[in-house]
């Protein structure tokens, strides 16, 4: 099976964050584009802990996700208060169907 | 032995996020983004990042998926299970294959500066050494967005007065 390399993690890497993509593409509900942006955001930080990881500094890719990680966390909280926004004035969160600035 | 354990967690996290993208109902959706979310979890433990994995599981799946699923409770209507349906999926996928392609093409293709791997240390000194010296000013800058965040949510969210 050999042994375990850079490469490995960052093929799953990619796989996540095509996933992401594409959820992201499809979706028309707000809440699942969040959910794909969530996806995308874990396959860069896979990317990160495993440089640390093969890399010569071992801490610098961790603290960066941990960064990351902390602003998905703030991205998460206002984006779906901004959705629940959008659900009170237009009572429904289908992207599509919200093209109006103004209430 | 490891690289057997590696197979079975991407095994698991890729199978959870197709599942993500491909329910129809929102609910499930969250779900598998939940076990997406834990399969990660267990990728940084094996990368060594035990504090990272840790971090992973409480603001992630303690905190973000709890939050996705109340805004799924309050705004989802009497059908949930058309709620989720995507448009456009051929040239989603289309666009998804062939960057997924390429990247595959060039991660695989570079050669990486890659050292020899010891086998994993405790990790949480060595973070709290790098924010507190090197990276002290972003987890400064960090504190104060979460405020602006905390502050900002609760403008956006809150029920208009109409006076």
């Amino acid at each position: 099976m050999g042994a375990l390399t850079l490469n490995h993690f960052v093929v799953l890497s990619a796989i996540l964050f095509v996933t992401g993509l594409f959820c992201v593409l499809t979706r028309r509900n707000a809440i699942g584009i969040l959910m794909g942006i969530e996806l995308i955001l874990n396959s860069a930080n896979v990317n990160y802990v495993a440089f640390a990881r093969y890399g010569a500094t071992p801490y610098d890719g961790q603290v960066f996700a941990i960064f990351v990680i902390m602003l998905a966390a703030a991205e998460a909280a206002v984006g779906l208060a901004i959705v629940l926004g959008i659900y009170q004035g237009f009572e429904t969160i289908e992207v599509e169907a919200t093209d109006r600035l103004r209430g | 032995m490891i690289t057997a354990v590696f197979y079975a967690l991407a095994a698991f996290t890729v199978v959870s996020a197709v599942a993500v993208v491909v329910t129809t109902n929102i609910v499930h959706s969250a779900m598998a983004l939940m076990g997406a979310l834990l399969g990660v979890a267990a990728v940084f433990v094996l990368l060594g990042a035990d504090f990272v994995g840790i971090v992973q599981l409480l603001v992630y799946v303690g905190g973000i998926l709890v939050l996705t699923l109340f805004a799924v409770m309050l705004t989802s209507r009497t059908d949930v299970q058309i709620s989720n349906r995507g448009v456009g999926r051929l040239p989603a996928a289309v666009i998804s294959v062939g960057l997924l392609a390429y990247l595959l093409w060039a991660g695989t293709r570079a050669t990486w500066a890659t050292q020899e791997v010891g086998p994993p240390v405790p990790s949480v000194a060595g973070i709290g050494n790098a924010f507190l010296t090197d990276y002290i000013l972003p987890f400064e800058v960090a504190s104060l967005v979460l405020l602006v965040t905390l502050i900002g949510a609760v403008v956006v969210s809150r029920k208009e007065v109409k006076g």
